[in-house]
């Protein structure tokens, strides 16, 4: 399973707590990790992604295994850690004021 | 007893007041949707329980929030608002081709008659309307799609459609008010539109009476006398009495002829209402006094309204959306300051109370007069 930190404004949306985790077919992506969480959660299209084109929001990153995912390309295989579950993918609000 | 709800939107969440009818006692529920952007919200005429609320984030982007209880609870709804077509390209400050993109919805008008229609004003501008309680949004895209869409440029704000009033004697005519564009006019439900400016005089822009260009900041209807508008433009207050046709100045003896918003008393059509701000630099009261300026004569002859409001030190501004009256006897008018401060009063402007002087910045307010 991948686990899956949301931003505090977005659990308040999906109406969760703590980690969402998640199950993806195929390759371990941020494109399916992203698909899958929003098939789960419809509510959070477009509050990460841009709805129609799927661009990353401009004010959200991706951070996993102490390192920032979000320019990586969307179909780039996440790392071993996030596949397996050991370590969780984090979706962040940048530091850009508010 | 009847009672009010006034529903104030701000920088960051929504906010519920309520009161009898003598508006004396306020309960104040929020924030909701803390930490979120909250543009406007706007109760149903058809029925007052349903709200929209336009819900946003620099962060996150657009919801939609719809209650069905009065605002005590509320479910996210639809928010795409995709453009009709390939949208193509509007101005931008420097004068270059710019193409529209959504950033965010400044305005939530409900339908007249039914609880589950409402229209939205975006920025970039468009209208859009929902036709199944805010599930799923059409663009009106004749309105983006007139001649003048791609030489329409930006005001301070962004190219936002900030104004939709709706003609309750006639169902297919709209009016709607863009910065920087103007005012538009529909009669056929939305399809087709016209810029309706003549009158206005911008002398910010290159010719002062161009067809399309002046920052319209705000349009008020009396529902009884729906050929005659009002308008705060960003200089100058203006008066319609043909249906937007044509425009002639009002602003008479106002200490600043610059301001946002504009309202009608609910009982006198003739009795209007504006917050006169300093200067298109210097938005706040002029001398650092909160003033309401209450016309009785339908505009030019103009009274301070100061009973209740600081008279000193004051530097606050109050925003196109931030201003709204009930229609109890004697009616109450309401407005809301980027200071945080809710201002009441249940007696058409004569005196004033804050309902609450420590919000976030206040986007928007509007009233219910409940039964």
């Amino acid at each position: 399973m991948i686990r899956v930190v949301l931003p505090q404004h977005l659990r308040t949306l999906a109406r969760v707590h703590g980690e969402v985790t998640l199950a993806v077919d195929g390759p371990v992506t941020q494109r399916s990790v992203l698909d899958a969480l929003e098939v789960r959660y419809p509510v959070l299209r477009g509050t990460i992604r841009d709805q129609v084109t799927l661009q990353r929001r401009p004010f959200v990153r991706f951070f996993a295994c102490e390192r920032d995912l979000s320019h990586e390309l969307p179909d780039s295989p996440l790392p071993d850690a996030v596949a397996t579950g050991a370590e969780p993918y984090q979706i962040v609000g940048a530091m850009a004021g508010g | 007893m009847s009672g009010v709800r006034v529903l104030v939107g701000t920088r960051k969440g929504a906010f519920v007041l309520t009161s009898d009818g003598k508006r004396a006692q306020w309960d104040v529920s929020g924030p909701h949707f803390a930490g979120w952007e909250i543009y406007h919200l706007k109760g149903s005429p058809a029925d007052p329980n349903r709200l929209y609320a336009s819900q946003s984030s620099g962060w996150f982007g657009q919801l939609i929030q719809r209650s069905n209880d009065g605002g005590k609870t509320w479910e996210p709804v639809g928010k795409e608002f995709v453009y009709d077509g390939v949208p193509g390209t509007h101005q931008w400050y420097d004068g270059t081709p710019h193409p529209w993109e959504f950033a965010r919805v400044w305005h939530l008008e409900p339908s007249l008659t039914d609880p589950d229609t409402v229209y939205a004003g975006i920025q970039d501008a468009a209208l859009f309307r929902s036709s199944d309680a805010g599930q799923t949004w059409h663009e009106l895209s004749g309105l983006r799609r007139h001649t003048t869409g791609p030489a329409w440029q930006p005001g301070a704000g962004g190219l936002c459609l900030h104004t939709i009033v709706l003609d309750p004697s006639n169902a297919a005519r709209i009016y709607v008010a863009i910065s920087a564009a103007g005012a538009f006019r529909s009669d056929d439900a939305g399809k087709t539109w016209r810029p309706v400016n003549r009158g206005l005089r911008s002398e910010q822009i290159p010719n002062p009476t161009a067809e399309v260009g002046h920052c319209v900041h705000r349009i008020a209807m009396h529902p009884s006398r729906p050929g005659v508008l009002f308008m705060q433009k960003h200089w100058d207050v203006m008066r319609s009495d043909d249906a937007g046709e044509s425009w002639h100045e009002i602003s008479g003896n106002l200490p600043s002829d610059f301001g946002f918003p504009i309202d009608v008393h609910a009982h006198e059509p003739n009795t209007v209402y504006v917050v006169p701000i300093k200067s298109d630099s210097e938005h706040y009261p002029p001398e650092g006094k909160l003033r309401v300026y209450r016309s009785r004569t339908g505009g030019n002859e103009w009274e301070a309204l100061t009973n209740g409001l600081p008279q000193r030190d004051c530097y606050v501004n109050v925003l196109r959306d931030a201003m709204a009256v009930d229609s109890l006897d004697a009616c109450g008018v309401y407005f809301g300051t980027s200071g945080g401060q809710v201002y009441a009063s249940a007696d058409a402007g004569d005196s004033w109370a804050p309902i609450v002087r420590d919000l976030p910045a206040v986007l928007s307010v509007e009233v219910q007069t409940l039964p």
